[in-house]
């Protein structure tokens, strides 16, 4: 164990806490009514807000990467529009990590300012939050957004079947094509169902297709089972490797994740199915207790403009106002090309339903493909 | 033994001087007892407290009765069923080698080269074993591929690597190498001049095995058998590399409990699994050591 690392980091903790305990009683005024305001029209207005900004100087985000859905395009479009300095922490963490940073720096200036989270953590957690609409929020779905404005999504993708062609002569047009003889041992999930959100959501699909609802995944059990019958499905956990070694050549997972695999893999396919929308939004959320309360609301409108959700959408994640905008004409045509096809009317499980569908199949997939 | 016992004796005649002493002869047996309590002993009482308190902390008895639903039942039926399947193939194929090496000459090559290789392999698990067998038998494995170009597709009705019947195909793999290290002391404990005196008695070969040598053996070969039987009961690593969907044994079925972010998470439940197999594992044993003693009355 690295306790000169710890020590360390100790140590920075302490001397931000000491930061911002002695900056605790400057803090801009101009600040003051952007703490609170709740839409670009209360606080002041677009300018007023750039003004702010810009004497805030600075931006905490955290657990963005630059690769993942293209964030690092979007951090220096940011910083070259605006003179603002991004400090991005904690690139590799996930959601829990994000909120643990909210609630053991609450009050240092390095807290972070935004978070990007899955919808389950946003929704335990909206007591961290502030609300705030960004201009662009009418083009949000209102499934996909807080009514109050505590939380909504930015961008997220679909529950596909991505296939390795060369090992499947003809493709996929149904999830039914899935019996078939062609696809003898090749069938798999990208998690297992017992433990994995991404396989419970593998599952809630096969049930959408198969006439089931978000409420009732015994459906997609049930043909998981024929699945099993048929000899065609594997449980092997597919991932990258067991993906370029040949193991898994038909996977259920995320689109914006399945993508991924065309390095591997040439010709790597994602097949969507139209009787079966699956979808999964991340959400955004900014800090009650944010260091940068005008900097960040800023960095929504820039992340909710047109520009900023064309750049989500050149690292293959769909954005939320990604319908409005194609309506519009303002999306990126080529980016938006790219992407594999969706047709069909999206369904968005809540938590409580993927909960439900969790312990459905946690009592009885063994019996279905044990 | 009773040679032994002749020098102590002898000891006796140092300084008895200066009244009682504390005795210190218990310092010896003190790491033992230390690395028992632990990591036996104190593991068992935290997973017996954990099995009967719910999330808040309070006692229940509702983790235990969990048990009894059919999907965790199961995971017993079917971790009970591939312990026994393993344990018989592993017993009657290690006991046939064992017995093989035993006959021949002690000190020969082959018994060397046996009983080294039995000693390595009994050892051969988890990772590197499921490994080995994926990349041999796995789907594009490369005995698989092999066959599969030559016109048989050991898959045909789907893959059985990753299910059940594979890990007991995995699992005898240890298991008959170590049937043939705990068994082959017994065979060695059988004495030719048994043989002699049932034929010169007018004893055939069948009577031998039937009368004399079968009663002999057969504690010692049904403790080892038991010894198979908890080793793969209790095994985790080489099923969890192996079966990374389902909980189809208890040890799996335990993991997902623990560690689920589909809000399946009990750990409560998990420590009453664990418990369940604490209490089979040691009703085995217990078995096991009746059994040894038994066996060792006669042959040591």
């Amino acid at each position: 164990m690295n306790w000169h690392r710890i020590n360390r980091l100790g140590l920075v903790v302490a001397v931000a806490a000491l930061v911002a305990a002695a900056c605790g009683g400057t803090t801009p005024t101009t600040s003051a009514n952007w703490k609170t305001a709740a839409s670009l029209s209360a606080g002041g207005g677009m300018d007023a807000l750039v003004a702010a900004a810009k004497a805030e100087g600075q931006l905490n985000i955290i657990a963005t990467p630059p690769d993942w859905a293209n964030y690092g395009a979007s951090i220096e479009a940011f910083k070259a529009k605006y003179g603002i300095k991004v400090n991005s922490a904690n690139p590799a963490g996930g959601s829990q990590d994000e909120i643990d940073a909210v609630n053991n720096l609450a009050g240092t200036s390095s807290a972070p300012d935004v978070l990007d989270v899955g919808l389950k953590y946003a929704l335990a957690n909206t007591a961290l939050f502030t609300p705030y609409k960004v201009q662009t929020w009418d083009d949000i779905p209102a499934a996909q957004k807080e009514a109050t404005g505590l939380w909504w999504q930015d961008y997220g993708g679909f529950m596909g079947i991505g296939y390795d062609p060369s090992k499947v002569p003809g493709g996929i047009n149904s999830v039914a094509d899935l019996l078939g003889p062609n696809f003898r041992s090749k069938v798999a999930l990208a998690g297992d169902p017992l433990k994995s959100n991404q396989a419970v959501n593998g599952i809630l699909m096969a049930s959408l297709a198969n006439g089931g609802s978000a409420d009732d995944v015994s459906k997609g059990v049930d043909w998981f089972h024929q699945l099993k019958v048929a000899g065609n499905y594997v449980p092997v956990i597919a991932t990258a490797a067991t993906i370029k070694a040949g193991q898994t050549p038909v996977v259920f997972e995320w689109d914006y994740l399945s993508s991924s695999h065309g390095k591997d893999v040439a010709g790597w396919k994602i097949f969507e199915p139209s009787n079966a929308v699956l979808g999964n939004y991340y959400t955004q959320a900014i800090n009650k207790g944010a260091p940068h309360p005008a900097a960040v609301r800023l960095w929504e409108e820039f992340l909710f403009s047109n520009d900023g959700q064309n750049n989500w959408l050149k690292g293959g994640a769909r954005p939320v106002r990604m319908d409005a905008m194609q309506t519009a004409g303002t999306l990126d045509a080529t980016a938006a090309a790219a992407l594999p096809k969706v047709s069909g009317t999206p369904v968005f499980p809540t938590a409580a339903q993927q909960t439900a569908a969790g312990a459905y199949i946690s009592a009885h997939w063994k019996a279905a493909v044990g | 033994m009773t040679a032994a016992g002749t020098p102590a004796a002898n000891t006796a005649a140092r300084p008895t001087g200066g009244g009682r002493r504390l005795p210190l002869t218990w310092l010896g047996v003190a790491p033992y007892f230390l690395y028992v309590g632990l990591f036996l002993l104190l593991p068992t009482v935290i997973l017996a407290v954990g099995a009967f308190t719910d999330k808040e902390g309070n006692p229940t008895l509702s983790n235990v009765t969990a048990i009894g639903q059919p999907y965790l039942f199961s995971s017993f039926v079917g971790s009970a069923i591939i312990s026994i399947v393993s344990a018989l193939v592993g017993a009657i194929a290690g006991a046939l080698l064992a017995y093989a090496v035993a006959t021949g000459n002690p000190r020969g090559t082959l018994r060397r080269v046996v009983t080294s290789a039995a000693g390595v392999f009994a050892q051969f698990g988890g990772v590197t074993l499921v490994f080995a067998f994926i990349a041999t038998l796995g789907t594009v494995g490369l005995v698989t591929v092999f066959l599969k170009d030559h016109g048989i597709d050991i898959f045909a009705n789907g893959v059985w690597l990753y299910d059940p019947r594979g890990l007991t195909l995995i699992y005898t793999y240890f298991q008959i190498p170590l049937m043939v290290l705990v068994f082959l002391p017994a065979l060695d404990g059988i004495r030719p001049q048994w043989r002699e005196a049932t034929e010169s008695l007018g004893g055939n070969t069948w009577q031998y095995w039937r009368y004399v040598a079968g009663p002999l053996l057969a504690p010692a070969f049904l403790g080892c058998t038991l010894l198979l039987f908890a080793n793969a009961f209790s095994a985790y690593a080489t099923a969890a590399v192996l079966i990374t969907q389902g909980g189809v044994l208890v040890p799996l079925q335990i993991a997902a409990l623990f560690q689920s972010e589909t809000g399946q998470a009990q750990p409560g439940l998990a420590k009453a699994l664990a418990l369940a197999m604490v209490v089979i594992v040691t009703i085995v044993m217990l078995l096991y050591a009746l059994l040894q003693r038994r066996t060792s009355r006669w042959l040591r």
